[in-house]
Order: structure tokens, then C-alpha cells, then sequence
């Protein structure tokens, strides 16, 4: 199996927060991610932004 | 719940839904007074309209609907162009600005540090309201169904009535975009310095 770029495995990430993915692409994914520490950073990162945006106790109103 | 047996929906279950509005609105109008009085607003529309409420899509989704419409009356009456069709059609160009020709990025990500402290950092939420005003509608809409009301692809392809591939790429874009923008705004030494030692 080819090794994913950084590119495709951005898609990839972006798509298993929204659909479930094949067991092929999680393991491609999987292998990246294991290698690559710039898309490990982007996938909790992605995380913490959906965390920021959906998580009541994150409140931006208090100043 | 004691009301198990109808599918009844009265204003406890409306209501309930108010948090998760209130949040989607406020990511869109910023003032929190004006957010409140939209949701209110909907919520007063939804039970004069119960009637019509089918089943078939599920309450948020349909209160969703229906905030939407009051979100883009406001911005309109404040003289905001808004069209609520969707320009889905922007290219690949935002997914290739973030990446060389070979797949590597133009920017390495940074070092995002300790994430209780980040989303309790309000430089952090700054930069990221700052940056949501900077995606295209569409992917804005999209993206904000998605993650704060948490709607599946299903639900928002309907609710904007465009593809499941499209769907897919919008988010990708609104992510790859977000995610950039708040790091550029939020990490980039601004006047004050904080200290930021990469791993």
C-alpha cells in the first residue's frame, strides 16, 4: 500500500469526523499518523476545534 | 422520560434545544443580546408552527432550519448581503494553498500545547470567531451545522440541498481553513509575547 501525503490524509481525517471510513482508509490513515507528527498534531487540533465550537463548558462569554 | 408513547413535542422539548441554538447563533451574530432574542424568536415560531413539525427530520434539525432563516433576515435588515444558496463551487484551490505539489505543507503545523489551557485561552476563542467570519458561507453554514449542532452529513445535505461529496469537501475546507487561520492569528507574536517553546 502506497503511504498516504499529508494532503490525503488531511481529507481522510476530515471525513472519519464525519463518516465512518473503510477499515483500508483507517489503517492508511493509521500508518500515517504513526510516522507523521505535523497530521497527529492537525487531528487533535481538528478535535479541539470541535471541542471549542460544541462543548458547553467552553464559554467564550465571560470576559 | 414519562412521555414516552406519543412522539409529542411541546415547549419542554423545544426548549431543551435552546443551549445548542443559542451557541450556533452566537458563532454567527456576535452581539449575545441580539443571538438571544433570534433564538427566542424561533422558539416562539417553532410553537406556533408545531402543527407542522412532520417527524421526519429531527427537532434540532427543523428549529435549526428555522433559525437559519431568522440569522439571514438579520444580517439582511443590517444590510448584509446573504444568500442562502449555496456557492459550493470554489475549486480545489482552498485545499491547494495549505499544500506543496507533492501532498507535504506549505506551513508545518504548529505546536498547539496543552488543550485545557488552549480552549480556556480567550485569545485562542478570539482568533477562532475572527477566523469563521473568513470562511465562505456556504462552508461556514456547513461547518457550524456540523459541529456545533451536530447535525450528520445526511442532515446537512438536505438542509442546504447540495451532494454528500460536496458536503464532505465543504467541511475539509472549512477545517483545513479554520484550522490555519487560528493558528496564524492566535500563535503569531502580536505585540504581547507569550512563550511558546516547540517540543
Amino acid at each position: 500500500m502506497r503511504m498516504l501525503s499529508c494532503k490525503e490524509a488531511n481529507q481522510l481525517m476530515s471525513e472519519g469526523m464525519d463518516r465512518t471510513v473503510s477499515t483500508r482508509e483507517r489503517f492508511a490513515l493509521w500508518m500515517h499518523l504513526s510516522l507523521c507528527r505535523a497530521c497527529s498534531r492537525v487531528k487533535e487540533q481538528l478535535a479541539l476545534l470541535r471541542r471549542a465550537l460544541s462543548d458547553p463548558t467552553v464559554d467564550d462569554e465571560r470576559s | 422520560m414519562e412521555r414516552s408513547v406519543e412522539r409529542t413535542l411541546d415547549s419542554t422539548a423545544l426548549s431543551r434545544e435552546r443551549p445548542v441554538l443559542l451557541r450556533f447563533a452566537l458563532m454567527q451574530v456576535r452581539q449575545k443580546d441580539v443571538a438571544e432574542d433570534l433564538v427566542q424568536d424561533t422558539l416562539v415560531s417553532a410553537m406556533s408552527a408545531i402543527g407542522s413539525f412532520s417527524g421526519r427530520s429531527s427537532v434540532r434539525t427543523w428549529l435549526t432550519a428555522i433559525l437559519r432563516n431568522k440569522i439571514a433576515d438579520h444580517f439582511r435588515a443590517a444590510g448584509r448581503e446573504v444568500s442562502l444558496t449555496m456557492d459550493t463551487d470554489e475549486g480545489d484551490d482552498e485545499v491547494d494553498i495549505h499544500f506543496a505539489p507533492d501532498g507535504r505543507y506549505v506551513h508545518a503545523p504548529q505546536d498547539w500545547g496543552d488543550p485545557e489551557r488552549t480552549l480556556t485561552d480567550k485569545r485562542f476563542l478570539e482568533a477562532l470567531h475572527a477566523c469563521m467570519k473568513t470562511l465562505p458561507y456556504a462552508a461556514a453554514q456547513a461547518f457550524l451545522l456540523r459541529e456545533v449542532t451536530g447535525l450528520t452529513t445526511d442532515e446537512i445535505c438536505k438542509e442546504l440541498k447540495i451532494s454528500s461529496t460536496n458536503c464532505f469537501v465543504l467541511l475539509h475546507r472549512a477545517r483545513l481553513r479554520l484550522r490555519a487561520c487560528v493558528e496564524a492569528t492566535w500563535l503569531q507574536p502580536s505585540g504581547a509575547q507569550r512563550p511558546r517553546k516547540a517540543r
